[in-house]
Formats: structure tokens, sequence, C-alpha cells
């Protein structure tokens, strides 16, 4: 089963770190998404621009209408996903909780929905 | 003859959790084994009246609710696709038809990944606490709103939701690894003291003490004693319990006044069952590894084995309680060691504990009626009168309220 994994942080805390920190998050980064890999558990994951460069779409009357920002203004923001195979939510959680982000913010964990398997109604 | 509807109740109260975890493993679903159950048992209650009790009536509602369970697997896995995850289960319990042949089979560990499934710290923990009374005590969710002063379509929403992401996010069902045990198994320990807490302390409404509830947190804390032997804080989670309930007669009077343990009388108090208390933490002390539960039972036993209040060993409880804080520094613990304090060297000496938590308790009415109380017995009354008046704001629970606007009125006007 996949899961998703969304990295939470806040932003002006991300603005405010060193280049060092930063160097040192992206090598950790590099590490994760490479013990990830090997274990032949990755499927998938993006890191995300900050949500000042967010537009949230929708269409009302069937006219399109876009606002600046993201859908939710929050205290964290999503920064970027991962998508991991597993077989139970235990193992996604371990995956999570090696997520750098786990330790500074929070990371959530969601299913995948499977239509591959859906039944014919 | 017995009463077959007697007989059957009887039957689902004792063995519900049992079968029901076998059922949960077979099909993967809390619903579909619920349904088997609850299928068997309809079909006893048609079937023993006209054809007498059978001998092993426990053994023909298993295996009933077993073939009930394969037929619905079966009906299911035509319905669906064969990739579901049930197309699998119906080949492990058609290949295991001999399960339903011999229903005497039980798998232990089955009881053992039912807990740690429905104590998931994915769900949130009202959701743990309801399905583990209800899968695992067998309590209808009518019983366990009551018990939890809650409607029952909340209840039963909070249920629905908790099997659906069981089942949807795919929370195992198993025993938790070695490295991940100890931790999970304290949040089966924390799910079974709350609801023995609940009982204990409503934390609303009149009534104090709810025995069910009571009963059923201590049978619940047998059988994680009977399941895992060898973790001494479940023997002390179990102590904990015998000994604080064994208390349940005096904490509230006739008239349903609060009684301190200081002015409860001890001849209510269950020695029987306090003495057991207090040798099952003897036991499990000796193993060496003392954790909060088996710390908090020592403390309740050096209470329950005491002829009164002045004679109890209170310098050994506040050690006890330093070891407590040690594993746990919570300010709650300190305030309780702050009472036991007082008792050994002093109502000043208490005090002067209490004040070191004002800041970290002002929002816990305890903190204020114990300083309130120490205060009274210092003669400081207006210093009482208003810690007293700071504990009534912050009060929920009505039978506390009445025996705090007891003490507040017996203060003489200065």
């Amino acid at each position: 089963m996949k899961y998703l994994l969304m990295i939470y942080g806040n932003e002006e805390v991300d603005a405010q770190k060193s280049k060092e920190a930063l160097e040192a998050e992206m090598g950790a980064y590099f590490a994760y998404t490479n013990e990830v890999e090997t274990a032949g558990a990755l499927r998938g994951g993006e890191a995300l621009h900050p949500t000042s460069t967010a537009t949230t779409v929708r269409v009302r009357n069937g006219k399109i209408s876009t606002t600046d920002g993201p859908f939710a203004e929050t205290k964290e923001q999503l920064g970027g996903y991962y998508v991991v195979e597993c077989s139970n939510l235990d193992e996604a959680i371990k995956w999570a909780a090696k997520i750098p982000h786990a330790a500074e913010c929070a990371v959530e964990v969601r299913p995948i929905m499977d239509f591959s398997q859906a039944a014919p109604a | 003859m017995r009463d077959a509807r007697s007989v059957a109740e009887a039957v689902y109260r004792e063995e519900a959790g049992k079968i029901i975890a076998t059922l949960i493993r077979l099909s993967g679903s809390f619903d579909l084994a619920e349904e088997a159950l609850q299928e068997a048992l309809a079909a006893a209650l048609e079937s023993w009246p006209q054809r007498g009790v059978p001998d092993k009536p426990a053994a023909w509602i298993t295996s009933t609710a077993q073939r009930r369970l394969i037929d619905a697997v079966r009906r299911d896995s035509t319905r669906r696709n064969k990739a579901s995850a049930l197309a699998h289960h119906i080949e492990v319990v058609t290949q295991n038809d001999e399960i339903a042949e011999d229903p005497d089979m039980t798998y232990p560990d089955d009881r053992l990944r039912l807990i740690f499934t429905c104590c998931h710290p994915a769900l949130a923990v009202e959701a743990q606490v309801g399905l583990t009374l209800r899968t695992l005590g067998g309590l209808s969710t009518s019983e366990i709103a009551r018990a939890f002063l809650l409607p029952e379509p909340t209840l039963a929403q909070r249920l629905v939701r908790a099997k659906r992401k069981i089942q949807d996010a795919r929370i195992p069902y198993e025993v938790p690894p070695k490295d991940r045990l100890a931790e999970r198994l304290a949040a089966v320990q924390a799910v079974i003291y709350l609801i023995f807490n609940e009982s204990y302390s409503a934390t609303s409404g009149a009534q104090l003490v709810r025995r069910d509830l009571a009963a059923e947190a201590i049978r619940l804390g047998r059988l994680l004693c009977q399941l895992m032997p060898d973790e001494p804080e479940n023997q002390g989670l179990l102590a904990l319990m015998l000994l604080q309930d064994s208390r349940r007669d005096a904490r509230v009077s006739a008239d349903g006044r609060l009684m301190t343990l200081e002015e409860q009388d001890r001849s209510l108090w269950d020695h029987e069952q306090a003495q057991s208390g207090a040798e099952l933490v003897e036991r499990a002390l000796r193993q060496g590894a003392p954790g909060k539960y088996q710390l908090q039972a020592a403390i309740a036993a050096l209470h329950a084995t005491a002829r009164s209040a002045e004679s109890t060993d209170w310098p050994q409880i506040v050690a006890l309680y330093d070891e407590l804080a040690r594993l746990n520094p919570s300010p709650v613990i300190r305030l309780n060691q702050a009472v036991a304090v007082a008792m050994a060297h002093g109502i000043e000496a208490g005090l002067n504990a209490i004040d070191g938590l004002q800041e970290q308790l002002q929002h816990y009415h305890l903190m204020h009626a114990a300083r309130a109380d120490f205060l009274r017995r210092l003669g400081r009354w207006a210093e009482a009168r208003s810690a007293y008046r700071r504990a009534l704001e912050l009060a929920t629970n009505t039978v506390e309220m009445k025996y705090l606007n007891d003490r507040l009125a017996s203060l003489p006007h200065s």
C-alpha cells in the first residue's frame, strides 16, 4: 500500500536558517532519500517552492477564480512530500519519523487510495 | 435445565474478546468479525431453547461464529475483485477449516494482537478506549456510551471512524516488534488505567464511582498480566487498580459526601482485595524494574495496610514519590508528595512544597484544594477561604464541589 508523507515546516524558520544549516539539512534529505530508495520503498517525492508562490484556484458557476496564496493560511506549511510503499501504517510511520523535518515540525501520513482494486459497481 | 439466554449472555460476556480476536485475524475485518459473533449469538438464542444448551456453549458459539464468518467472507469475495484483501483471507480460512471443527483451539496471541491494535497510538485516545471496551470487553455501544456519559450516536460514530482507519490506513493486527514494544505496551496500560480512572473519578456528573468500568478495567488488567506475565509493570498496574478499588465503599459517605483518605472508615475497605494488590506489587518490585504503576501501587499499598492515617509510613511514601518524580517529573506527582510531606514533616513543610508548584498548577483545582486544606489546618482562615473559592471555580465534579463547599462553609468567620 502507498502512503503520502507530507512534510510540514515553518517557512519563516526555514528562511532564517544559515547557509551551513541549510546545507546540513540538504545532506540529511539526500541521505534519507537514498535510504528509502535502497530499501525499495520510494515511489516518488518532491520539494515545493514556498507558499508565497502558491495560487489557489476555484471554479464557481463555470468561472475560474484565482487567489494568491495557499488554500489555508497556517502556521506551518506543506514544503514537500514523499510517496512510499509499505505493508502497513507502522512501517509508514517509521519512514515518516526519519524525515529531517519530523524532528523540527511534523510529517502527516496519509494512505493513498488504490483504485486498481476497486470493486466493479 | 439451564436458561438458554443467561448461558448465552454469560458466554458472550466472558468469551467475546477471545472469540472476536480470532475472527478478526481470520477475516482481517472488525466489522465482519462483530457481525459473525452477533449472528452466532442470535443462532444460539434460537436453537438452544429448543434443542437444549450444548455441553460446551462457548465452543458452540465460537465454531458457529467461525462458520458464519467463512460464509460472509465467501459472499464478500464473490462481490469483490479477486485481488481484494479478503480474497487472501478466504484462502486462509478455507485452508484452515479444521479451526471451525476444533473450536477449543484458541490463540492467546490473537487477543494480544487485538489489544495492541485497539490501543494503537494512531487512533484517538477516546477511540482506543471505546474499541478496547467494545471488542475485548464485549460491552455494547450503549453500555460504553452510558459509562462515559456520551450520546450513543457520538460513541458509535467514533467507533466506526476508528475501525475505518484501522482498515484504510492499515493499522497492523500484530504484536509490535521488540524495538517498539515498550512504548506500545505503555499505550495499552494507559488505556486500561484511563478506563479505571474514568470509573474512579468521573470528570463530570454526580456519580463518583462507576463500578462496572472499574471491574472491566481490572479484568483487562488481569488479562494483560496473563498474556504478558513477564512485564512487571503489567502487575504493577493491576495491583494499583486493585488497591485503589479496595477503598471504593469508603470514598463517598452515605449522604454522597466525598471522604478524604484520612476521614475514610477503614473498616469499609476491602482488605482481602487490598492484600492481594499489596502482594502483587511486592512480587513485581522484586523483579527489579520499577515503573510508575509499581511505584504508585507501592504507595497505595502503604496506605491500604496502615491502621490509621497517623500510623501510615509517611516518610516511605515521600521517598516513593521521589522515585516516581524521577521517572516522570510531573507537578501533579509533586503535589501528591506535598500531602505526604505535610503528614511526615508537618503542615508548614507541606505548604512550602505546594508553594513551589503554584504557578505550574494554577489551573488545577486539586492544587488549590490541597493548599486550602493546609491553610485551614494552620488557622489561616482568610487565605484558606480564597483558596477554596479558587478550587471551586475550577472543579467540575459535583461530589468534589459539594466537598469543597462544605469545607468553605465550615471555616470560622474572622
